[in-house]
């Protein structure tokens, strides 16, 4: 069995393919190759040998959807691939878009339907919440500087100006509400989502939907070491029924498909936690609930090959992750390889 | 005076390492500090700790009591013990 995973950037804002790989060649009746695909030929993971048996290039799915399956039916031409997980947000919608297509060439994927995708977009998370009674922060739409003035009477300074797809800051009056509007629509495009301020600490779900309502396995995680990206860089694993039942929850009115990682805040003053945003993938941190006990990725693979997969009960509480970097040294052959075929060959 | 219970889920070490498996949080205490938490497991009430740390370190009760009240304090805010 061959099993394509993308996602290999293992960079300081790292991509979930390793800890994906990983989880999937930790599984006992794994018997198969593991290949990259990577959007750039420097992606660590391609150079790690005992990640993946060769790494393709692969175009970015931005340049058009006719391209981006083109070249992965070429590879599979060549490699004759079973089973692709993708991992990034930006590949989603292109997946989820071309997952019949990959199928009558032999691919299976497991991906969030477009209507999913869409739901929980930044932009229409609230919406959702509220129509199933999810406590989610109040949440305001803009899409031009004079929508700042008209911020509805029940959001008060400080609130938080995130962009559609990236970046969030803290603004704590509307001088500093202007200025950050300005930045991340010049980035990010519009419309700016202005949200109400939780105080307190982020705590996360990493989960598995089977798309039939059911959680397949979901593990409960608290960051101990953030950086300055924001990003996860050790954590534990703790005991939180609440948070995983939201997860469940949401995965159960969406049917879900695939994994997804959910982040809430808890208000360090009412105790109560509101759900932040869902990601439509695994989080780079799923080895931890593969430590955990809960092998999700291993899962993601059999729900997509239309296997039948035991739900995961329970996971192992005070595990912790911690990331660190490690200077791979190779031959510039290697990238002279990947540069010019478009192909690493690690065996 | 109020006497106090260790919440359930709060898990102490030998060592005095305290770990909240509901919010990944963690603390060092020292050896006072570990040995309140031992007593309120045990199901010490308030002023048998008291008494317990002022003959244990031979200090003035009041004093033992002020300290005993902080860190109960502490405890309180962090939500590892709570009042019965």
């Amino acid at each position: 069995m061959k099993i394509a995973v993308t996602g290999l950037n293992n960079v300081d804002n790292p991509g979930p393919g390793v800890p994906v790989i990983r989880g999937i060649r930790e599984a006992d009746d794994f018997d198969g190759e593991i290949i990259g695909l990577i959007y750039d030929a420097l992606e660590p993971g391609a150079y790690m040998s005992e990640v993946a048996s060769r790494n393709y290039l692969i175009p970015y799915p931005s340049g058009g959807l006719d391209i981006y399956f083109e070249r992965l039916s070429q590879i599979n031409e060549i490699e004759k691939i079973d089973v692709i997980i993708p991992t990034l947000d930006a590949e989603m919608f292109a997946f989820a878009k071309l997952k019949s297509k990959l199928e009558s060439i032999g691919i299976k994927t497991l991906v969030p339907t477009v209507e999913q995708l869409t739901i929980r977009g930044k932009d229409k998370l609230f919406s959702f919440c509220e129509k199933y009674n999810i406590s989610a922060p109040k949440n305001y739409l803009a899409s031009s500087v004079q929508d700042l003035y008209k911020l509805p009477s029940e959001l008060k300074y400080p609130v938080v100006i995130k962009g559609i797809f990236y970046d969030a800051y803290i603004a704590n009056n509307f001088d500093e509400a202007e200025s950050y509007f300005r930045k991340i629509s010049s980035k990010w495009g519009y419309p700016i989502i202005v949200q109400e301020y939780i105080k307190g600490s982020e705590y996360n779900v990493c989960a598995l939907g089977d798309g039939e309502g059911g959680t397949v396995g979901a593990v409960a995680m608290k960051k101990l070491f953030i950086t300055d990206k924001g990003k996860g860089w050790a954590g534990v694993s703790i005991e939180d029924d609440e948070i995983i039942d939201i997860s469940r929850k949401v995965i159960e009115e969406l049917n879900w498909i695939g994994g997804a990682e959910f982040e809430f805040m808890r208000d360090e003053e009412t105790n109560k936690n509101y759900l932040l945003e869902i990601n439509p993938r695994f989080p780079a941190w799923v080895y931890l609930a593969v430590a955990a006990g809960q092998n999700l990725p291993h899962a993601a693979v059999q729900l997509a090959q239309g296997k039948k997969v035991e739900t995961f009960e329970s996971y192992e509480v005070g595990k912790i992750f911690i990331r660190y970097s490690w200077d791979l040294i190779t031959d510039i052959k290697k990238f002279e390889e990947i540069t010019v075929k478009g192909v690493l060959n690690n065996e | 005076m109020e006497n106090y219970k260790m919440l359930n889920n709060v898990a102490v070490s030998e060592n005095g390492f305290l770990f909240l498996p509901g919010t990944g949080e963690s603390f060092t205490l020292n050896e006072i500090g570990r040995m309140i938490l031992e007593y309120l497991k045990e199901g010490n009430s308030s002023n048998e700790i008291i008494e317990k740390i002022a003959g244990e370190y031979d200090v003035d009760e009041t004093v033992a009591e002020r300290d005993f009240n902080d860190f109960i304090n502490q405890l309180k805010n962090f939500r590892i013990v709570d009042a019965i």
